[in-house]
């Protein structure tokens, strides 16, 4: 499969023998990393799930598009799922083709449509002990948790009433 | 606009203190597919509110087929359903009731569900108009603290009939989707009726279906699959039960569904053994 899961780190090298080709005169890769903040909340670690039957499918459809929006050689993606440090590679996207253009229209393509399309969901865990899903419940958890002081106030959208 | 005053939470009274006269023995203990009366509208409660009881006269509190749940015991005088209904007020006064009769076999999520969402705290209560009457159904119906003190009132001027209170008072009167749902089952004859249509409902309608869930979903859920029995004839419908019985915090129109492993519009005709996945706001990458 062109698209698919992996429970354990992105073997990134063996990916991109994958793409090889004689008539490729170039290949684009697009890394997503798991950095330490988002939307103003310091981030301590993520966790990735999957609906991986349909997420395959619909992965697979997006590289096929892209296959024939762009004339490129060959495409893959490959998305993490499970437990992710700061630092950790979350997806992997990598295209090969005759010339450097659409190899970087192509993995832009895919990387974008990825994270609208696929069944893929995101839980961040905050420093200050609040978790939420991305997209579904920001800050939804805050007033389940007992804040440090100082935590409480730096929490840009905390719903429990601040500490004076 | 004053803000509203914090919504009742509503809690489930199951109503099994009937004499049973015409039935000629305990309407509670009557089976359905092999699970009394009683047990069904508890479970089917269950599924909608955190807390179930049953209401039992004092003589009943007792008997082995009622001890089991809890009990909100008569605890006013008088005749009838409004005495456990103004029991169970005055029990837990800053909750609402979700009151219903124990003999209701074709009652279903999916009205029960409807009746929660439409629930018109404000009022007195919110029931459903009778089919065949077209008088508004109060052993099906969610009955707010502020009834207590008007129920007092009403009974002591010699009123005893909680349709006929529903009739003069502030109450949310819902159309049902299902003419069917509040049938009651009274007699021998009724109840032979009941088991047969059931039989062939069974067959007809309602469906097993494998319901998986993700993310928030699955957290809210508290479950990660299950396989359900559903009258729900859509998505749309599924979800509209599901987000009754769970609590789920997000709206159809922020999901997509699946149904075996691919995207399906809300208003698809679900079949037998469908897999359906509720899919929330994607955040891959």
């Amino acid at each position: 499969m062109r698209f698919r899961f992996t429970q354990s780190a992105i073997d990134t090298e063996r990916a991109r023998r994958e793409l090889l080709d004689l008539g490729a005169g170039g290949y684009v890769s697009f890394e997503g990393w798991v950095r330490d903040h988002n939307e103003g909340h310091e981030v301590t670690r993520l966790e990735y799930e999957a609906f991986e039957e349909l997420a395959m499918k619909e992965g697979e459809r997006i590289l096929a598009e892209a296959s024939k929006r762009f004339p490129i050689k060959h495409a893959l993606c490959i998305h993490r799922v499970g437990d992710l440090a700061l630092a950790d590679m979350a997806v992997w996207v990598g295209v090969s083709s005759a010339h450097r253009a659409e190899a970087f229209d192509a993995c832009r393509f895919i990387i974008d449509e990825v994270k609208h399309r696929v069944p893929i969901w995101k839980k961040e865990h905050y420093r200050n002990g609040d978790s939420g899903w991305v997209n579904c419940e920001r800050c939804a958890a805050a007033p389940l948790h007992a804040h440090e002081h100082e935590d409480a106030v730096a929490h840009e959208h905390a719903v429990s009433p601040l500490p004076d | 606009m004053t803000a509203p005053a914090k919504t009742a939470p509503v809690w489930g009274l199951i109503l099994a203190g009937g004499s049973s006269s015409r039935m000629k023995r305990d309407k509670a203990a009557l089976q359905y597919r092999g699970r009394t009366q009683l047990d069904r509208a508890f479970e089917l409660a269950g599924r909608h509110v955190s807390r179930v009881f049953v209401s039992v006269r004092a003589s009943q509190a007792d008997d082995p087929s009622r001890a089991n749940r809890p009990l909100i015991i008569d605890s006013v005088t008088g005749e009838g359903p409004i005495v456990g209904i103004r029991s169970a007020l005055a029990a837990h006064p800053q909750v609402a009731w979700l009151v219903l009769a124990c003999d209701l076999p074709f009652l279903s999520d999916a009205a029960l569900a409807h009746l929660l969402a439409e629930r018109d705290a404000s009022a007195f209560a919110t029931a459903y108009r009778s089919a065949h009457d077209g008088l508004p159904e109060p052993l099906c119906a969610v009955w707010e603290p502020k009834a207590a003190v008007a129920l007092a009132e009403y009974q002591a001027a010699g009123g005893h009939c909680p349709r006929k209170f529903l009739m003069r008072h502030a109450a949310r009167i819902l159309e049902p989707l299902d003419t069917q749902a509040l049938d009651n089952v009274n007699t021998p004859e009724e109840y032979a009726k009941a088991l047969g249509l059931l039989d062939s409902r069974s067959q007809a309608s309602a469906v097993q279906l494998k319901i998986q869930y993700y993310a928030l979903m699955r957290e809210q859920a508290g479950r990660s699959e299950e396989v359900i029995e559903t009258s729900a004839p859509t998505p749309a419908d599924l979800y509209s039960e599901l987000k009754a019985r769970y609590g789920f915090t997000l709206s159809r129109d922020q999901l997509k569904v699946a149904v075996n492993s691919e995207f399906s519009p809300w208003s698809r005709k679900l079949s037998a053994g469908d897999a359906v996945v509720f899919i929330p706001p994607v955040a891959g990458g």
